[in-house]
């Protein structure tokens, strides 16, 4: 086993709110092994976002690391100043937003702002530039006239495509994806997520994808990191984590998900509740209160994240009993009525 | 008793939007996008048909369409044997009632401002019900979109529930009425997944209770399977497919059909991804292809594709739109 590209050990984030600290990441591990894409699940609100962004360093203005490291190649990104953290973006570690719309500029032709990473980052001159970006551009499956196009001439499909160009024009190490595919229609969807792949495997880069979509981490996605109100509950290959789930929250989302291939008329299964306020979190398990397999323990202490199997880690006092909670949570009656 | 005629009936429905500057216009050259563009089709009494398609293809436009939040520019579509565009007074007041209209995000639905009681009070004063029965009517719709203990929403504001909670109040708002029909447009695409499954639950459940008539509108194959019996898939305005879920889903016919089957993710890592059976590019509504719509990104297009616009053919107990099923 190689050491891992990127090593996210007991990272917290702070958001500060009026006179006090929320805490929208507390103590999140994950690793992201060399040549991996990871795939990073959550609801709304669980801090998947906050987290990946801070590995680029780009956080809000009222967002701090409080506390944990990120190890990248060994180098501690939480604690490199700005001007090296600075001269590791794009180079090192490049970005590819969810709304590609927002993070291209509308009046610059999308060829200036190739340009613009690559000899104001890269130092290429003007003509390996150019060469460059017409590489890129081939890359990614668009043709290399529209380089002198404005970003409105793309549509939403096209536009995510020359985020992920300009993404790649420094050949990067790492790539961080969040919603990459959010915004675009299924067809979209699949051929954006099938280039991302195929670059994935030419190109050796490693990902962090953030999503909350089940069917994307499954279907390209070489792991898959589950997080519940700024926690990672569950971390592990996705093929044995969506087969053997060891955490009851990742039972339940499985059961949430309508899917092409199960039987028909099964019935979805919600998760009663809505997700703790971090503002207030609870003393326990956060995720307790929405848990059918909830004991004393459970809201009392917190889970400490453990390795049942080796390369899958969870957070769970029951995790021992995972096979049975499993055959439980299969059943519809376990989850209540529809709340 | 069911009355065999159907409640909707759409013949060649067309609805274009001029686009374009004044400029332009004055130069003789208004752009025309074709929302919908010839659709036909009918839907009996208690049936549900999801309208699947990519954005763009008319979906949402066809939805409005039929509960006449936008007038057709041609065609003709009838609710209970009535034709809706000429529609007025008392008798769009009673279409109205009878036909509502579920939106995508709920928070765009109801007025910040205004508590639960009060918006969910807006079509009751509307359809003239005496106030004395406002309170037990919103209480019993609430009620029937399983929100427990309802009384308790009466007075707060949209911003104190949540999407999930929201999206059921916005039902309960459509249903207050007693509808025969209901048009969803998308209505758990801004929920997270967890709550997802209790909305759709409560609107088949609801569906079902009181025999509602229904159109549901996605662009997610795998949802409107779970909702749906039928699908019609739509491509640029027109109709590609029209049939049993089921069918489309194992054996689709139309090669769009073929296609957006295809794109759906499926959880298994370690099968092959064959490419999609579709061409790249994004269908450009300003500009469709001549003949079929689908053509310039279809894979088995020959030269009669582009001559002629295909009719709806009856293949297998469904409808397909393409030369290869004129047999």
């Amino acid at each position: 086993m190689t050491e891992p590209l990127l090593s996210v050990q007991n990272l917290s984030i702070a958001y500060r709110v009026g006179a006090r600290d929320i805490l929208a990441v507390s103590g999140a591990s994950f690793d992201v092994p060399r040549g991996s894409i990871v795939g990073v699940v959550g609801e709304s609100g669980c801090g998947k976002t906050t987290m990946a962004r801070a590995v680029t360093r780009v956080i809000a203005d009222n967002a701090r690391i409080s506390g944990g490291q990120m190890l990248f190649d060994g180098q501690d990104l939480a604690a490199l100043s700005e001007r090296a953290m600075n001269d590791l973006r794009w180079r090192d570690i490049a970005f590819v937003p969810q709304s590609a719309m927002n993070s291209l500029d509308p009046v610059y032709r999308v060829e200036y702002q190739l340009h613009e990473v690559l000899r104001g980052r890269g130092g290429l001159s003007k003509a390996a530039a150019q060469a460059r970006a017409v590489e890129l551009f081939e890359m990614v499956g668009i043709e290399a006239s529209r380089l002198r196009d404005f970003p409105h001439q793309f549509s939403g499909g096209m536009r995510q495509r020359v985020a992920i160009a300009l993404a790649l024009a420094l050949n990067p190490r790492l790539i961080v994806a969040d919603e990459p595919v959010t915004a675009l229609d299924v067809i979209v969807q699949r051929q954006i997520l099938d280039q991302l792949r195929e670059l994935q495997h030419k190109l050796g880069v490693s990902v962090i994808l953030v999503t909350h979509d089940i069917s994307v981490v499954a279907y390209i996605c070489d792991r898959t990191v589950v997080m519940y109100a700024g926690q990672v509950v569950e971390d592990a290959q996705t093929g044995p984590l969506l087969t053997h789930p060891l955490h009851p929250y990742t039972m339940g989302l499985k059961n949430a998900f309508p899917d092409l291939q199960s039987a028909g008329s099964g019935i979805l299964t919600p998760i009663a509740g809505a997700p703790p306020d971090l503002a207030n979190p609870p003393t326990g398990c956060r995720f307790a209160a929405r848990c059918p397999f909830a004991q004393d323990r459970c809201r009392q202490t917190p889970p400490v994240a453990q390795e049942p199997v080796p390369g899958h880690r969870v957070a769970c006092h029951r995790a021992d009993e995972a096979p049975a909670l499993r055959a439980l949570a299969a059943r519809q009656e376990t989850w209540g009525e529809m709340a | 008793m069911t009355d065999p005629t159907p409640l909707i009936d759409v013949t060649e429905a067309r609805l274009h939007y001029r686009v374009g500057s004044a400029v332009s216009a004055m130069m003789g050259r208004p752009a025309v996008v074709k929302a919908v563009d010839g659709v036909s089709f009918t839907l009996n009494r208690g049936e549900s048909v999801g309208l699947l398609g990519e954005s763009g293809c008319g979906k949402t436009s066809m939805g409005r369409l039929l509960v006449k939040l936008e007038q057709a520019t041609g065609g003709s579509v009838r609710f209970d044997g009535e034709e809706i565009a000429t529609l007025s007074g008392p008798a769009l007041r009673r279409f109205r009632a009878r036909s509502q209209m579920i939106f995508q995000n709920p928070f765009d639905a109801v007025n910040p401002r205004y508590s639960i009681a009060k918006s969910m009070a807006e079509p009751l004063a509307n359809a003239g019900i005496p106030k004395a029965e406002w309170r037990e009517r919103i209480i019993a719709a609430l009620d029937l979109v399983r929100l427990s203990n309802p009384a308790q929403y009466l007075d707060r504001y949209p911003h104190q529930l949540s999407g999930g909670q929201l999206q059921r109040v916005v039902m309960a708002r459509a249903l207050i009425l007693q509808p025969d029909f209901v048009v969803a447009d998308e209505p758990v695409s801004m929920l997270d997944v967890s709550v997802r499954a209790g909305v759709l639950n409560v609107f088949r459940d609801v569906r079902d209770r009181l025999g509602l008539t229904a159109i549901y509108i996605s662009h997610d194959l795998a949802l409107v399977r779970y909702v749906c019996e039928r699908t019609i898939v739509m491509y640029l305005g027109r109709v590609m497919e029209d049939g049993r879920t089921e069918d489309i889903v194992h054996r689709p016919l139309h090669p769009y059909s073929q296609a957006l089957v295809a794109a759906v993710p499926v959880p298994n890592a370690d099968q092959s991804h064959a490419p999609l059976p579709i061409g790249r590019g994004a269908p450009d509504p300003r500009n469709p292809p001549s003949g079929c719509v689908f053509r310039d990104r279809c894979p088995k297009a020959h030269a009669r594709c582009a001559a002629e616009s295909p009719k709806l053919h009856r293949v297998e107990g469904r409808g397909v739109a393409c030369h290869l099923f004129d047999t």
